[in-house]
Protein backbone atom coordinates (compact mmCIF):
# COMPACT_ATOMS: atom_id res chain seq x y z
CA UNK A 1 0.00 0.00 0.00
CA UNK A 2 1.04 3.62 -1.03
CA UNK A 3 2.58 5.63 1.77
CA UNK A 4 0.33 8.33 2.11
CA UNK A 5 -2.63 8.59 0.29
CA UNK A 6 -4.68 11.63 -0.22
CA UNK A 7 -8.21 10.91 -1.33
CA UNK A 8 -10.82 13.65 -1.98
CA UNK A 9 -9.26 16.35 -0.02
CA UNK A 10 -10.77 19.72 0.16
CA UNK A 11 -10.12 22.98 2.79
CA UNK A 12 -12.33 26.08 2.76
CA UNK A 13 -11.14 29.14 4.42
CA UNK A 14 -14.04 30.11 6.34
CA UNK A 15 -13.19 34.27 6.65
CA UNK A 16 -15.73 36.45 7.46
CA UNK A 17 -18.39 37.21 4.58
CA UNK A 18 -17.50 34.85 2.12
CA UNK A 19 -15.96 31.41 2.40
CA UNK A 20 -12.78 30.99 0.55
CA UNK A 21 -12.05 27.16 -1.00
CA UNK A 22 -8.33 26.67 -0.69
CA UNK A 23 -8.02 22.87 -2.19
CA UNK A 24 -10.73 20.97 -3.71
CA UNK A 25 -10.94 17.44 -4.75
CA UNK A 26 -6.91 16.51 -4.37
CA UNK A 27 -6.07 12.85 -4.98
CA UNK A 28 -2.63 11.75 -4.75
CA UNK A 29 -0.70 8.64 -3.54
CA UNK A 30 3.20 8.92 -2.55
CA UNK A 31 4.93 5.62 -2.34
CA UNK A 32 7.72 4.45 0.38
CA UNK A 33 10.74 6.72 -0.02
CA UNK A 34 9.97 8.38 -3.07
CA UNK A 35 10.64 12.05 -2.91
CA UNK A 36 7.57 14.21 -4.12
CA UNK A 37 7.49 18.38 -4.98
CA UNK A 38 4.87 20.12 -5.30
CA UNK A 39 4.97 23.21 -7.42
CA UNK A 40 2.42 26.05 -8.29
CA UNK A 41 2.07 29.82 -8.61
CA UNK A 42 1.17 31.16 -5.17
CA UNK A 43 -2.20 30.21 -4.21
CA UNK A 44 -2.50 27.33 -5.50
CA UNK A 45 -2.54 25.50 -1.98
CA UNK A 46 0.51 23.82 -2.29
CA UNK A 47 1.34 25.09 1.24
CA UNK A 48 -1.75 24.26 2.74
CA UNK A 49 -1.74 20.60 1.10
CA UNK A 50 1.65 20.23 3.19
CA UNK A 51 0.41 21.68 6.26
CA UNK A 52 -3.08 19.36 6.27
CA UNK A 53 -0.22 16.66 5.83
CA UNK A 54 1.83 17.79 8.60
CA UNK A 55 -1.74 18.18 10.83
CA UNK A 56 -1.08 22.01 11.19
CA UNK A 57 -3.79 22.69 9.48
CA UNK A 58 -7.48 21.13 9.02
CA UNK A 59 -8.75 19.46 6.15
CA UNK A 60 -12.61 20.37 5.47
CA UNK A 61 -13.55 17.65 3.27
CA UNK A 62 -11.54 14.09 2.25
CA UNK A 63 -9.39 12.08 4.15
CA UNK A 64 -5.52 11.26 4.58
CA UNK A 65 -4.43 8.13 5.25
CA UNK A 66 -0.08 7.72 6.58
CA UNK A 67 0.61 4.04 6.79
CA UNK A 68 -2.46 3.13 6.78
CA UNK A 69 -3.82 5.76 9.59
CA UNK A 70 -6.72 8.30 9.24
CA UNK A 71 -4.40 11.32 10.38
CA UNK A 72 -5.80 14.85 11.48
CA UNK A 73 -2.91 16.23 14.10
CA UNK A 74 0.48 16.71 14.08
CA UNK A 75 2.47 13.62 15.40
CA UNK A 76 6.07 12.62 15.39
CA UNK A 77 5.66 10.38 12.39
CA UNK A 78 5.34 13.48 10.07
CA UNK A 79 8.20 16.22 10.93
CA UNK A 80 8.63 19.27 8.95
CA UNK A 81 11.37 21.58 7.98
CA UNK A 82 10.61 25.25 7.85
CA UNK A 83 11.54 28.22 5.72
CA UNK A 84 12.88 29.92 8.56
CA UNK A 85 12.96 31.11 12.31
CA UNK A 86 12.06 27.78 13.42
CA UNK A 87 15.40 26.64 15.68
CA UNK A 88 15.69 27.24 18.57
CA UNK A 89 17.71 30.10 19.64
CA UNK A 90 18.21 29.56 23.09
CA UNK A 91 19.96 25.82 22.50
CA UNK A 92 22.97 24.86 20.79
CA UNK A 93 22.76 23.06 17.38
CA UNK A 94 23.32 19.84 19.30
CA UNK A 95 20.62 20.57 21.99
CA UNK A 96 18.50 21.80 18.87
CA UNK A 97 19.30 18.16 17.08
CA UNK A 98 18.83 16.48 20.37
CA UNK A 99 15.36 18.46 20.92
CA UNK A 100 12.43 15.79 20.52
CA UNK A 101 14.41 13.24 22.66
CA UNK A 102 13.15 15.59 25.64
CA UNK A 103 9.75 14.75 24.42
CA UNK A 104 7.46 12.22 26.12
CA UNK A 105 6.74 10.95 22.76
CA UNK A 106 10.11 9.34 22.24
CA UNK A 107 10.58 8.53 25.93
CA UNK A 108 8.17 6.15 26.52
CA UNK A 109 9.60 2.32 26.80
CA UNK A 110 12.89 3.16 26.77
CA UNK A 111 16.15 1.28 27.21
CA UNK A 112 19.53 2.81 28.11
CA UNK A 113 20.54 1.04 24.63
CA UNK A 114 18.24 3.27 22.97
CA UNK A 115 19.63 6.42 24.97
CA UNK A 116 23.15 5.52 23.90
CA UNK A 117 22.06 4.94 20.13
CA UNK A 118 20.38 8.20 20.15
CA UNK A 119 23.02 10.44 21.17
CA UNK A 120 25.00 8.51 18.32
CA UNK A 121 22.32 9.13 16.03
CA UNK A 122 22.65 12.67 17.00
CA UNK A 123 26.54 13.31 16.00
CA UNK A 124 25.58 11.27 12.97
CA UNK A 125 23.00 13.70 11.69
CA UNK A 126 24.97 16.63 12.77
CA UNK A 127 28.48 14.27 11.08
CA UNK A 128 26.21 14.29 7.49
CA UNK A 129 24.89 17.88 7.60
CA UNK A 130 28.57 18.59 7.90
CA UNK A 131 28.03 20.81 10.94
CA UNK A 132 30.38 18.81 13.38
CA UNK A 133 32.41 22.04 13.82
CA UNK A 134 29.70 24.41 15.23
CA UNK A 135 28.41 21.26 17.45
CA UNK A 136 28.25 23.83 20.15
CA UNK A 137 27.52 27.01 18.35
CA UNK A 138 24.25 28.75 18.98
CA UNK A 139 21.65 29.59 15.96
CA UNK A 140 22.10 32.86 15.77
CA UNK A 141 25.85 32.31 15.22
CA UNK A 142 25.03 30.35 11.78
CA UNK A 143 24.24 31.11 8.40
CA UNK A 144 21.22 31.37 6.67
CA UNK A 145 21.94 27.72 5.20
CA UNK A 146 23.81 26.18 8.17
CA UNK A 147 20.45 26.66 9.69
CA UNK A 148 18.54 24.99 7.62
CA UNK A 149 21.14 21.95 8.04
CA UNK A 150 20.02 22.28 11.56
CA UNK A 151 16.54 22.21 11.02
CA UNK A 152 16.70 19.21 8.54
CA UNK A 153 18.96 17.30 11.39
CA UNK A 154 16.35 17.90 14.28
CA UNK A 155 13.52 16.76 12.02
CA UNK A 156 14.98 13.69 10.96
CA UNK A 157 16.27 12.96 14.88
CA UNK A 158 13.13 10.93 15.73
CA UNK A 159 13.34 9.03 12.36
CA UNK A 160 9.52 10.71 10.89
CA UNK A 161 8.01 8.63 8.46
CA UNK A 162 7.50 11.29 6.72
CA UNK A 163 9.98 14.38 6.24
CA UNK A 164 7.51 17.41 5.24
CA UNK A 165 9.52 20.53 4.02
CA UNK A 166 7.80 23.91 3.28
CA UNK A 167 10.06 26.12 0.59
CA UNK A 168 12.95 25.16 3.20
CA UNK A 169 15.47 26.90 1.01
CA UNK A 170 13.23 29.66 -0.36
CA UNK A 171 15.84 32.76 1.91
CA UNK A 172 18.74 31.01 0.49
CA UNK A 173 21.01 32.73 -2.10
CA UNK A 174 21.25 30.36 -5.32
CA UNK A 175 24.98 29.03 -4.60
CA UNK A 176 23.78 27.85 -1.37
CA UNK A 177 20.95 26.55 -2.23
CA UNK A 178 22.50 24.68 -5.18
CA UNK A 179 24.97 22.67 -2.16
CA UNK A 180 21.78 22.58 -0.34
CA UNK A 181 19.89 20.80 -3.10
CA UNK A 182 22.65 17.68 -3.15
CA UNK A 183 22.70 17.47 0.45
CA UNK A 184 18.97 16.52 0.87
CA UNK A 185 19.30 14.18 -2.00
CA UNK A 186 22.04 12.39 -0.12
CA UNK A 187 19.98 12.45 3.23
CA UNK A 188 16.97 11.15 1.16
CA UNK A 189 19.43 8.04 0.35
CA UNK A 190 20.63 7.70 3.26
CA UNK A 191 17.57 7.65 5.36
CA UNK A 192 15.27 6.31 3.35
CA UNK A 193 12.76 9.04 4.21
CA UNK A 194 9.64 10.05 2.18
CA UNK A 195 10.31 13.43 1.21
CA UNK A 196 7.41 15.84 0.28
CA UNK A 197 9.07 19.15 -0.74
CA UNK A 198 7.37 22.49 -1.54
CA UNK A 199 8.91 24.96 -3.58
CA UNK A 200 7.89 27.90 -6.22
CA UNK A 201 11.04 26.97 -8.10
CA UNK A 202 10.08 24.81 -10.75
CA UNK A 203 14.01 24.52 -11.87
CA UNK A 204 14.39 23.11 -7.48
CA UNK A 205 11.42 20.77 -8.23
CA UNK A 206 12.45 19.11 -10.92
CA UNK A 207 16.12 18.44 -10.06
CA UNK A 208 14.89 17.02 -6.78
CA UNK A 209 11.41 15.52 -7.11
CA UNK A 210 11.08 12.27 -8.49
CA UNK A 211 7.65 13.04 -9.76
CA UNK A 212 6.65 16.79 -9.66
CA UNK A 213 2.95 17.67 -8.79
CA UNK A 214 2.01 21.09 -10.43
CA UNK A 215 -1.33 22.69 -8.34
CA UNK A 216 -2.85 25.14 -9.77
CA UNK A 217 -4.89 27.97 -7.99
CA UNK A 218 -8.82 29.28 -7.34
CA UNK A 219 -9.43 27.00 -6.17
CA UNK A 220 -5.90 24.74 -5.10
CA UNK A 221 -6.24 21.70 -6.71
CA UNK A 222 -3.66 19.46 -8.83
CA UNK A 223 -2.87 20.10 -11.98
CA UNK A 224 -0.76 17.30 -13.99
CA UNK A 225 1.82 14.75 -11.86
CA UNK A 226 4.94 14.51 -14.20
CA UNK A 227 7.65 11.58 -13.50
CA UNK A 228 10.58 13.04 -13.90
CA UNK A 229 13.11 11.41 -16.46
CA UNK A 230 16.14 11.65 -14.89
CA UNK A 231 18.57 8.91 -13.12
CA UNK A 232 18.03 8.37 -9.54
CA UNK A 233 21.15 9.78 -8.81
CA UNK A 234 21.40 13.51 -9.95
CA UNK A 235 24.33 15.63 -10.39
CA UNK A 236 24.13 19.37 -11.15
CA UNK A 237 25.37 19.10 -15.41
CA UNK A 238 21.44 17.18 -15.56
CA UNK A 239 20.37 20.71 -15.18
CA UNK A 240 21.83 21.60 -18.57
CA UNK A 241 20.47 18.36 -20.49
CA UNK A 242 17.73 17.91 -22.54
CA UNK A 243 14.81 16.33 -20.78
CA UNK A 244 15.55 18.18 -17.78
CA UNK A 245 15.12 21.73 -19.37
CA UNK A 246 12.21 20.33 -21.66
CA UNK A 247 10.31 19.05 -18.67
CA UNK A 248 11.55 22.46 -16.94
CA UNK A 249 9.41 24.73 -19.77
CA UNK A 250 6.60 22.63 -19.76
CA UNK A 251 5.82 22.89 -16.59
CA UNK A 252 6.62 26.81 -16.42
CA UNK A 253 3.85 27.29 -19.54
CA UNK A 254 1.50 25.29 -17.35
CA UNK A 255 1.85 27.56 -14.54
CA UNK A 256 1.36 30.68 -17.41
CA UNK A 257 -1.35 29.09 -17.93
CA UNK A 258 -2.95 28.20 -15.08
CA UNK A 259 -2.21 31.52 -13.74
CA UNK A 260 -3.31 33.28 -16.75
CA UNK A 261 -0.03 35.40 -16.22
CA UNK A 262 -0.12 36.98 -19.59
CA UNK A 263 0.18 40.41 -18.57
CA UNK A 264 3.75 40.99 -17.98
CA UNK A 265 4.67 39.76 -21.40
CA UNK A 266 2.15 42.27 -23.12
CA UNK A 267 3.96 44.89 -21.02
CA UNK A 268 7.53 44.39 -22.28
CA UNK A 269 6.04 43.77 -25.31
CA UNK A 270 4.80 47.44 -25.64
CA UNK A 271 8.05 48.23 -24.27
CA UNK A 272 10.05 47.02 -27.10
CA UNK A 273 7.56 48.43 -29.87
CA UNK A 274 7.87 51.86 -28.42
CA UNK A 275 11.75 51.94 -27.89
CA UNK A 276 11.74 50.90 -31.49
CA UNK A 277 9.89 53.49 -32.78
CA UNK A 278 12.42 56.00 -30.64
CA UNK B 1 41.59 64.83 -6.27
CA UNK B 2 42.38 65.73 -2.70
CA UNK B 3 44.41 63.44 -0.28
CA UNK B 4 41.15 62.81 1.73
CA UNK B 5 38.54 61.86 -0.80
CA UNK B 6 41.27 58.58 -1.33
CA UNK B 7 39.44 56.79 1.08
CA UNK B 8 36.29 56.38 1.66
CA UNK B 9 35.00 58.71 4.53
CA UNK B 10 33.79 57.04 7.99
CA UNK B 11 30.14 57.28 7.99
CA UNK B 12 29.22 60.18 10.35
CA UNK B 13 27.89 59.59 14.01
CA UNK B 14 24.75 62.04 12.85
CA UNK B 15 23.98 59.18 10.13
CA UNK B 16 19.76 58.28 11.18
CA UNK B 17 20.57 54.38 12.79
CA UNK B 18 24.30 55.46 12.81
CA UNK B 19 27.04 53.62 14.80
CA UNK B 20 28.51 54.88 17.66
CA UNK B 21 32.13 53.26 19.16
CA UNK B 22 32.13 52.50 22.78
CA UNK B 23 33.61 55.33 23.52
CA UNK B 24 31.96 57.78 21.72
CA UNK B 25 28.32 56.30 23.72
CA UNK B 26 29.89 57.01 27.03
CA UNK B 27 30.86 60.48 26.12
CA UNK B 28 27.56 61.43 24.98
CA UNK B 29 26.06 59.11 28.07
CA UNK B 30 28.37 61.71 30.10
CA UNK B 31 27.72 64.65 28.59
CA UNK B 32 23.96 64.36 29.07
CA UNK B 33 24.63 63.60 33.15
CA UNK B 34 26.86 66.81 32.99
CA UNK B 35 25.00 69.15 31.36
CA UNK B 36 21.96 69.43 33.56
CA UNK B 37 24.46 68.53 36.73
CA UNK B 38 26.65 71.68 35.94
CA UNK B 39 23.45 73.54 34.80
CA UNK B 40 21.87 72.76 38.54
CA UNK B 41 25.11 73.93 40.09
CA UNK B 42 25.85 77.07 37.66
CA UNK B 43 22.54 78.38 39.05
CA UNK B 44 22.49 77.37 42.40
CA UNK B 45 26.04 79.11 42.60
CA UNK B 46 24.05 82.83 40.99
CA UNK B 47 22.03 83.20 43.78
CA UNK B 48 18.91 83.78 41.32
CA UNK B 49 16.90 80.75 43.22
CA UNK B 50 16.66 81.01 47.11
CA UNK B 51 18.49 78.21 48.25
CA UNK B 52 15.30 77.05 50.55
CA UNK B 53 13.51 76.34 47.31
CA UNK B 54 17.12 74.83 45.41
CA UNK B 55 19.79 73.94 47.54
CA UNK B 56 23.30 73.45 45.45
CA UNK B 57 24.47 70.03 44.49
CA UNK B 58 27.16 70.42 47.27
CA UNK B 59 24.72 70.88 50.45
CA UNK B 60 22.59 67.78 48.66
CA UNK B 61 25.65 65.99 48.82
CA UNK B 62 26.43 66.99 52.10
CA UNK B 63 22.82 66.48 53.35
CA UNK B 64 23.37 62.54 52.00
CA UNK B 65 26.59 62.42 53.97
CA UNK B 66 25.20 63.25 57.42
CA UNK B 67 21.93 61.53 56.55
CA UNK B 68 23.96 58.56 56.00
CA UNK B 69 25.67 58.83 59.38
CA UNK B 70 22.96 60.69 61.48
CA UNK B 71 19.56 59.82 60.34
CA UNK B 72 20.02 56.05 59.24
CA UNK B 73 19.64 56.67 55.60
CA UNK B 74 20.67 53.13 55.39
CA UNK B 75 17.64 51.94 57.13
CA UNK B 76 15.44 54.00 55.17
CA UNK B 77 16.96 52.79 51.39
CA UNK B 78 16.71 49.24 53.25
CA UNK B 79 13.13 49.40 54.15
CA UNK B 80 11.83 50.87 50.82
CA UNK B 81 13.81 48.26 48.58
CA UNK B 82 12.09 45.41 50.97
CA UNK B 83 8.82 46.81 49.97
CA UNK B 84 9.80 47.38 46.21
CA UNK B 85 11.22 43.34 46.36
CA UNK B 86 8.19 42.03 48.16
CA UNK B 87 5.59 43.62 45.92
CA UNK B 88 7.22 43.10 42.79
CA UNK B 89 8.42 39.76 43.74
CA UNK B 90 4.54 38.97 44.69
CA UNK B 91 3.59 40.65 41.14
CA UNK B 92 6.29 38.40 38.82
CA UNK B 93 4.85 35.01 41.15
CA UNK B 94 1.31 35.69 40.11
CA UNK B 95 2.09 37.51 36.42
CA UNK B 96 5.03 35.38 35.40
CA UNK B 97 2.42 31.95 34.85
CA UNK B 98 -0.60 34.04 34.48
CA UNK B 99 0.52 35.27 31.60
CA UNK B 100 2.33 32.04 30.01
CA UNK B 101 -1.38 31.06 30.19
CA UNK B 102 -3.20 33.94 28.51
CA UNK B 103 0.05 33.88 25.73
CA UNK B 104 -0.59 30.05 25.36
CA UNK B 105 -4.19 29.75 25.44
CA UNK B 106 -6.57 31.67 23.89
CA UNK B 107 -9.71 30.67 26.22
CA UNK B 108 -7.68 32.11 29.17
CA UNK B 109 -7.18 35.46 26.74
CA UNK B 110 -10.38 35.93 26.57
CA UNK B 111 -11.31 35.39 29.88
CA UNK B 112 -8.70 37.38 31.69
CA UNK B 113 -7.45 39.90 29.26
CA UNK B 114 -10.65 42.32 29.08
CA UNK B 115 -10.85 42.02 32.99
CA UNK B 116 -6.95 42.63 33.45
CA UNK B 117 -7.36 45.71 30.36
CA UNK B 118 -9.90 46.83 32.52
CA UNK B 119 -8.36 47.05 35.93
CA UNK B 120 -5.32 48.38 34.69
CA UNK B 121 -6.84 51.94 33.56
CA UNK B 122 -8.26 52.14 37.70
CA UNK B 123 -5.15 54.53 38.85
CA UNK B 124 -3.20 52.24 41.95
CA UNK B 125 -3.05 55.49 43.82
CA UNK B 126 -7.04 55.65 43.82
CA UNK B 127 -6.64 52.28 45.84
CA UNK B 128 -4.74 53.88 48.14
CA UNK B 129 -7.80 54.77 50.83
CA UNK B 130 -9.39 51.24 50.07
CA UNK B 131 -6.30 49.33 50.55
CA UNK B 132 -5.53 51.35 53.87
CA UNK B 133 -9.52 50.86 55.31
CA UNK B 134 -8.98 47.05 54.85
CA UNK B 135 -5.24 46.29 55.83
CA UNK B 136 -4.30 49.85 57.88
CA UNK B 137 -0.90 51.53 57.18
CA UNK B 138 0.84 48.53 58.04
CA UNK B 139 3.85 46.74 55.78
CA UNK B 140 0.87 44.90 54.03
CA UNK B 141 -0.55 48.07 52.51
CA UNK B 142 2.79 49.33 50.88
CA UNK B 143 3.47 45.96 49.04
CA UNK B 144 -0.14 45.93 48.02
CA UNK B 145 -0.11 49.12 46.34
CA UNK B 146 2.89 48.30 44.83
CA UNK B 147 2.17 44.90 43.77
CA UNK B 148 -1.77 46.47 42.40
CA UNK B 149 0.53 49.27 40.25
CA UNK B 150 2.67 46.68 38.80
CA UNK B 151 0.87 43.11 38.37
CA UNK B 152 -1.75 44.15 35.93
CA UNK B 153 0.54 45.82 33.92
CA UNK B 154 3.16 43.00 33.98
CA UNK B 155 0.74 39.67 33.26
CA UNK B 156 -0.42 41.68 29.60
CA UNK B 157 3.11 42.53 29.36
CA UNK B 158 4.08 38.61 29.74
CA UNK B 159 1.01 37.57 27.68
CA UNK B 160 2.87 39.74 24.71
CA UNK B 161 5.81 37.86 25.21
CA UNK B 162 4.44 34.90 24.93
CA UNK B 163 2.36 35.59 21.65
CA UNK B 164 5.44 36.83 20.18
CA UNK B 165 7.49 33.40 20.27
CA UNK B 166 7.32 32.77 16.26
CA UNK B 167 4.75 30.36 15.16
CA UNK B 168 7.54 28.35 13.21
CA UNK B 169 9.26 27.56 16.86
CA UNK B 170 5.81 26.24 18.01
CA UNK B 171 4.82 24.29 15.03
CA UNK B 172 8.20 22.72 14.35
CA UNK B 173 7.48 21.68 18.17
CA UNK B 174 4.11 20.15 17.23
CA UNK B 175 5.12 17.67 14.37
CA UNK B 176 8.15 16.70 16.51
CA UNK B 177 5.38 15.23 18.34
CA UNK B 178 5.18 17.90 21.62
CA UNK B 179 2.38 17.68 23.94
CA UNK B 180 0.46 20.90 24.88
CA UNK B 181 2.43 20.72 28.22
CA UNK B 182 5.48 20.32 26.66
CA UNK B 183 4.98 23.23 24.14
CA UNK B 184 4.70 25.45 27.38
CA UNK B 185 8.19 24.07 29.23
CA UNK B 186 9.90 23.65 26.45
CA UNK B 187 9.03 26.16 23.60
CA UNK B 188 6.72 29.08 25.12
CA UNK B 189 8.43 30.09 28.24
CA UNK B 190 11.75 29.16 27.31
CA UNK B 191 11.64 30.97 24.14
CA UNK B 192 9.86 34.37 25.78
CA UNK B 193 12.30 34.52 28.89
CA UNK B 194 14.44 36.89 27.56
CA UNK B 195 11.34 39.12 26.64
CA UNK B 196 10.16 38.20 30.20
CA UNK B 197 13.59 39.32 31.65
CA UNK B 198 12.48 43.32 30.00
CA UNK B 199 9.77 42.93 31.38
CA UNK B 200 10.50 42.56 34.72
CA UNK B 201 13.07 45.27 34.00
CA UNK B 202 10.42 47.93 33.28
CA UNK B 203 7.68 47.26 35.59
CA UNK B 204 10.45 47.43 38.32
CA UNK B 205 10.63 51.31 37.27
CA UNK B 206 7.16 51.60 37.99
CA UNK B 207 7.32 49.19 41.42
CA UNK B 208 9.57 52.72 42.50
CA UNK B 209 6.90 54.87 41.13
CA UNK B 210 4.37 53.03 43.23
CA UNK B 211 6.74 52.63 46.28
CA UNK B 212 7.20 56.41 47.12
CA UNK B 213 3.31 56.61 46.58
CA UNK B 214 2.73 54.63 49.32
CA UNK B 215 5.26 55.88 51.48
CA UNK B 216 4.07 59.33 51.20
CA UNK B 217 0.18 58.64 52.04
CA UNK B 218 0.70 55.82 54.70
CA UNK B 219 4.02 55.48 56.14
CA UNK B 220 6.31 56.36 58.93
CA UNK B 221 9.92 54.81 57.38
CA UNK B 222 11.09 54.60 54.06
CA UNK B 223 12.76 56.77 51.61
CA UNK B 224 9.70 58.54 50.44
CA UNK B 225 8.37 58.64 53.49
CA UNK B 226 11.86 60.83 54.25
CA UNK B 227 10.97 63.01 51.45
CA UNK B 228 7.37 63.87 52.72
CA UNK B 229 8.63 64.77 56.53
CA UNK B 230 11.44 67.06 54.66
CA UNK B 231 8.32 68.96 52.78
CA UNK B 232 7.05 69.99 56.07
CA UNK B 233 10.06 71.28 57.66
CA UNK B 234 11.48 73.14 54.51
CA UNK B 235 14.34 70.59 53.88
CA UNK B 236 14.87 70.54 50.17
CA UNK B 237 18.71 69.46 50.36
CA UNK B 238 16.95 65.80 52.04
CA UNK B 239 13.97 66.20 49.05
CA UNK B 240 16.57 66.52 46.53
CA UNK B 241 18.76 64.06 47.86
CA UNK B 242 15.94 61.23 48.85
CA UNK B 243 14.65 61.75 44.62
CA UNK B 244 18.77 61.67 43.77
CA UNK B 245 18.98 58.20 45.64
CA UNK B 246 16.26 56.81 44.29
CA UNK B 247 17.12 57.62 40.68
CA UNK B 248 20.42 56.08 41.50
CA UNK B 249 19.49 53.02 43.08
CA UNK B 250 16.73 52.65 39.70
CA UNK B 251 19.56 53.17 37.47
CA UNK B 252 21.65 50.53 39.26
CA UNK B 253 18.90 48.20 38.97
CA UNK B 254 18.21 48.52 35.77
CA UNK B 255 21.95 48.01 34.96
CA UNK B 256 21.44 44.69 36.99
CA UNK B 257 18.58 43.49 35.14
CA UNK B 258 20.63 44.13 31.67
CA UNK B 259 23.82 42.61 32.89
CA UNK B 260 21.63 39.36 33.97
CA UNK B 261 19.96 39.42 30.75
CA UNK B 262 23.60 39.24 28.98
CA UNK B 263 25.05 36.59 31.41
CA UNK B 264 21.41 34.29 31.31
CA UNK B 265 20.73 34.65 27.86
CA UNK B 266 23.72 35.70 25.92
CA UNK B 267 22.18 33.51 22.49
CA UNK B 268 19.67 36.92 22.49
CA UNK B 269 22.87 39.41 22.33
CA UNK B 270 24.17 37.56 19.36
CA UNK B 271 23.96 38.39 16.18
CA UNK B 272 25.34 36.39 12.88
Amino acid sequence: MSKVIINQVGKVFERAASPVPALENVNLSIEDNEFITLVGASGCGKSTLLRILAGLEYRTSGEVLCDGRNISTPGADRAMVFQHYSLYPWLTVIENIKFSRQLKVNRENLSSSDVEAASGRADALLNLIGLRKVRDAYPNQLSGGMQQRVAIARALMGRPSILLMDEPFGALDSQTREVMHDLILHIHRIEKTTIVFVTHDVEEAVYLGQRVVLMQPRPGRIHSIFPVPLPAQRTQDMKHSEPFRALRAEILARIRESTGITTDLDMLEQLNLQSAVV
Amino acid sequence: MSDTSSHPARPGIWRIAGQLSRSQYWMFALLGLFIPFSAWAMLSASGWVDPIFMPGPWSVLTRLMSWLMADDLAGDALISIYRVAAGFALSAALALPLGLLIGAFRPVEALLEPLTDFIRYMPAVAFIPLVMLWLGIGESAKISIIFIGTFFQMVLMVADNVRLVPLAQIEAALTMGATRFEMIRLVLAQSARPAMLDTLRITMGWAWTYLVVAELVAANSGLGYAILKAQRYLKTDTIFGGIILIGVIGLVMDQGFRWLHRRLYPWAHTRG
